[in-house]
């Protein structure tokens, strides 16, 4: 299923990851190339964040090996992972925005703090707007976060994650907490932000409906709609990651995920499906 | 016995990384000047009104208690020299900084635990700031420095607490008398010693603040649980610096 052309954007090589006696992760390895979308399923306290955090150094880890844009960054100093996250959006499980700081301020953050992106503050201004236009919150600029919705904070948080354009887009479980209604407006902007950006996008959640829009539906970008994708070969790029207690018990595409005959991949999917 | 040890050592050793962190980090860039003015503001000018009547009174009712004594042996004219020895070595600072310990240190703790547990501070991670030269420097540099402040005006409100007391109140002495007396007793190791203790506190009781806010795990109860632990932690240690650095100076 993978173009084997394609360079991986990161890929995980038995890496495992111990807090204290617990054992969080356990060799897991994947790889994800450039234009893919990876989706991560797993039940609450699979280790699904954790592989996220581990992906931008923000946790440790134990052994193994985690090639990011084909750099082994297993044992990069903190200080020398600032410019390596400059390259990589995401999306944390609450929004993560900055409390104290208004919309504006918080997209603009990331360009305002990390030196490579650094802009003079008109051209700043420009794609800030941008960015939350694209997750139509055009009008939110002087607000703070505790004055928007659940789903709101979710998509300035996305619209933060694309204002620097990264080629990596990383979103820690999007539609957790949301109602039906909002978390398809979510996935739809993780859809358009794939489409559009052409980023490769990597997405944790707990919920199967999330991983079939990803890979079911494209962004029409005449209409500005999503569309069902007719035809495997897009189909392919979505590729499917299932975490049981930190071990990775399957990874493929969703034909193999739904013809899986492991017993907790076939309920995971099952009760999905029945849900 | 060393599985018991274990923790504490674990604790104590991650709170000298983060003081190591943090005092390198003074003395580098970046320096986010807007964060240290808002901290000094919230400290030092929010912590005044408690300071003051903290050390007006604590002046105030040791010239109270003193009287009876000094009554007795017929030296109510040293009433200015004890108030003011005792407040600028000892009261003035310890108290102070209990106050600036309540107040800030547990704010700290809640409010950098807040960040923690709502993923502000890996969201400041991955978008490229240091959370330690963001968030702990300034807090520990407005401190050091407002600290100090606050002792000063805790020492002189309380000398003029103990003025009303001893003056007004009591007619224990002449104001010239105890004026005379509070000024004339202090030697510079009394203002050396009082002026280092709160710079010490203050040290100890931000990088307290910020390292039990920084460490914060399990939600709003963690928040809960990591303030009660800094303010907590933060008055033992003051209590015990006052003792360390009292013992050095007592034997210089």
């Amino acid at each position: 299923m993978n173009d084997a052309s394609a360079p991986v954007v990161l890929a995980f090589e038995n890496v495992s990851v111990r807090f204290g006696d617990d054992e969080v992760l356990r060799n897991v390895s994947f790889a994800l190339q450039r234009g893919e979308s990876m989706v991560v399923l797993g039940a609450a306290g699979s280790g699904k964040t954790v592989l996220l955090k581990c992906a931008l150094g923000l946790l440790p880890i134990t052994s193994g090996r985690i090639l990011l844009f084909g750099e082994d960054v297993s044992r990069l100093d903190e200080q020398d992972w600032y410019e390596r996250r400059s390259h990589v959006g995401v999306l944390f499980q609450e929004g993560g925005l900055f409390d104290s700081l208004t919309i504006e301020e918080n997209v603009a953050y990331p360009l305002r703090n990390q030196p490579r992106l650094a802009c003079p503050e008109d051209e700043l201004m420009r794609r800030v707007e941008e960015s939350l236009n694209f997750v139509e919150l055009g009008h939110t600029l002087d607000k703070f976060p505790s004055e928007l919705s659940g789903g709101m904070r979710r998509r300035v948080g996305i619209a933060r994650a694309i204002v620097t354009q990264p080629d990596l887009l990383l979103y820690d479980s999007p539609t957790a907490g949301l109602d039906p209604i909002t978390a398809n407006t979510i996935i739809a902007l993780v859809i358009k932000g794939r489409d559009v950006r052409h980023a490769t996008t990597f997405m944790v959640t707990h919920r199967y409906q999330d991983g079939q829009m990803l890979s079911g539906y494209r962004h029409d970008p005449a209409s500005g709609l999503l569309v069902p994708v007719n035809g495997a070969r897009h189909t392919a790029r979505t590729h499917y990651l299932v975490l049981r207690d930190g071990a990775a018990v399957f990874d493929g595409s969703q034909e193999e995920l739904e013809a899986s005959a492991d017993p907790y991949v076939r309920r995971f999917v099952r009760r999905e499906e029945s849900a | 016995m060393l599985e018991i040890l274990k923790a504490p050592v674990f604790t104590f050793q991650e709170f000298i990384v983060l003081a190591g962190r943090t005092i390198r980090g003074v003395f580098r860039k970046p320096y986010y000047w807007d964060d240290l003015f808002v901290q000094m503001d919230l400290i030092g000018i929010g912590s005044l009104p408690v300071v003051l009547l903290t050390g007006f009174f604590s002046g105030a009712v040791m010239a109270l208690q003193m009287s009876r004594a000094l009554q007795t042996y017929g030296a109510t004219s040293q009433v200015g020299q004890i108030v003011a020895i005792t407040l600028v070595r000892e009261m003035g600072p310890v108290l102070t900084a209990l106050m600036v310990a309540g107040r800030n240190a547990s704010g700290m703790a809640s409010e950098l635990g807040s960040m923690k547990v709502t993923e502000q501070i890996d969201a400041m991670r991955a978008l490229g700031t240091d959370p330690v030269m963001k968030l702990v420097k300034p807090r520990v540099i407005a401190t050091g420095v407002v600290l100090p402040l606050l002792t000063i005006l805790a020492d002189f409100v309380g000398i003029v607490g103990g003025w009303l007391v001893a003056c007004v109140l009591l007619s224990l002495t002449t104001s010239a008398q105890y004026w005379s007396n509070s000024w004339r007793a202090l030697e510079y190791n009394d203002i050396a010693q009082g002026l280092l203790k709160p710079f010490v506190f203050a040290l100890v009781l931000s990088l307290v603040g910020c390292y039990y806010g920084m460490r914060t795990t399990g939600g709003t109860q963690g928040v809960g649980r990591s303030t009660t632990q800094a303010v907590v932690v933060a008055s033992v240690w003051v209590v015990v610096l006052t003792f360390i650095i009292g013992r050095i100076f007592v034997s210089m």
